[in-house]
């Protein structure tokens, strides 16, 4: 499944956004940012294990044409109960694919407030802010939340032990090892 | 909210926490609701319980009765949403309290330095003495922390 990046109306200020859930617990993310949706099976195979000190939430790495994207554990990422994980986001412009429970629906939201001040952790880096949806109040993730600078740079860095041949690992025509 | 006499050069709404009143300045209260969902999502920020839904507004839940009289509340019948600042800019945040809030006048002595952060300084209300909060410091923002060192017995003191 593809997903073409979002255009929004300057009238409307609306913005399609996709519902999924990890561990349990319902989150958005702009469809504009989720570059494709793969399932954990059709991964399975390519993926290659990675080892960051200090960084349990990345287990694995995929290729996607000349880039490494580093499998983000979402459940691990929030602190939540782990899953097995089914789905995995590839989210764009980042290095993260983001590994999920599920979909549970695509809905526009019409209001996005941010995160109120009184959340002053590091909850502000993972989250664009809140939305109400249908009598229920749900967090849109900041997509280059998920890693920042310097777990990049630790993962970058385990990378050359874990793919010294990276190089030669094959690439579909789909973008993504199959 | 019951409304008394209004002599003093100020008003405050007198909340409840349990056995303790505290006093915050009328001019930072947005209203007092019965309380409604909490929605709660992941976060890393301990002193917010989640958010409520009020009128089109997501609003922080932050109980701050473990910084004031040391345990949490058991039973919750209102929020009393108040105004906090944050530079230029200010926010709503719920405040679960235990009881009945008043309206009342009163003058308040300021705070000196003896005092702890979050008391903005002192009323005198039907023989007792009473904090006035500093809401800008009891509620959590950005590089805050909160207090556990609070002198609980300072908190009300019959005159």
């Amino acid at each position: 499944m593809q997903f073409p990046a979002t255009h929004k109306g300057p009238a409307l200020r609306t913005e399609q956004i996709i519902l999924f859930r990890v561990s349990g617990e319902l989150f958005a993310v702009s469809s504009g940012a989720v570059q494709e949706v793969r399932s954990v099976d059709s991964l399975a195979g390519s993926a290659t294990e990675i080892n960051a000190p200090g960084l349990a939430k990345v287990r694995h790495i995929v290729r996607r044409g000349e880039r490494s994207l580093f499998v983000v554990n979402g459940a691990m990422h929030f602190g939540l109960p782990l899953t097995s994980g089914l789905l995995v986001f590839v989210l764009r412009s980042t290095r993260t694919a983001l590994l999920i429970d599920g979909i549970e629906k695509m809905t526009t939201m019409t209001r996005l407030q941010g995160l109120p001040m009184a959340f002053n952790q590091e909850e502000r880096s993972w989250y664009r802010g809140l939305t109400a949806l249908e009598q229920n109040v749900v967090p849109v993730v900041r997509p280059e939340g998920f890693l920042n600078d310097e777990e990049i740079s630790l993962l970058e860095a385990s990378l050359i032990h874990a793919m010294p041949g990276a190089a030669k690992i094959s690439v579909t025509k789909r973008g993504l090892p199959s | 909210m019951t409304v008394q006499s209004e002599t003093g050069s100020q008003t405050f709404v007198l909340l409840r926490l349990g056995e303790r009143r505290f006093a915050v300045a009328s001019s930072q209260i947005a209203e007092l609701v019965a309380p409604s969902r909490i929605f709660r999502f992941p976060h890393r920020s301990p002193a917010v319980e989640g958010v409520i839904l009020r009128r089109g507004r997501i609003v922080p839940v932050c109980d701050v009765s473990e910084q004031l009289i040391g345990t949490r509340l058991k039973a919750r019948r209102f929020y009393l949403i108040v105004v906090r600042h944050y530079g230029d800019k200010s926010e709503w945040v719920a405040l679960p309290v235990s009881g009945e809030c008043e309206l009342i006048g009163a003058d308040m002595s300021a705070s000196s330095d003896a005092d702890i952060p979050h008391v903005a300084g002192w009323i005198s209300h039907d023989g007792d003495v009473i904090e006035v909060l500093n809401l800008d410091v009891l509620t959590p923002g950005p590089g805050w922390t909160p207090r556990t060192d609070a002198p609980l017995e300072l908190q009300e003191t019959a005159t």
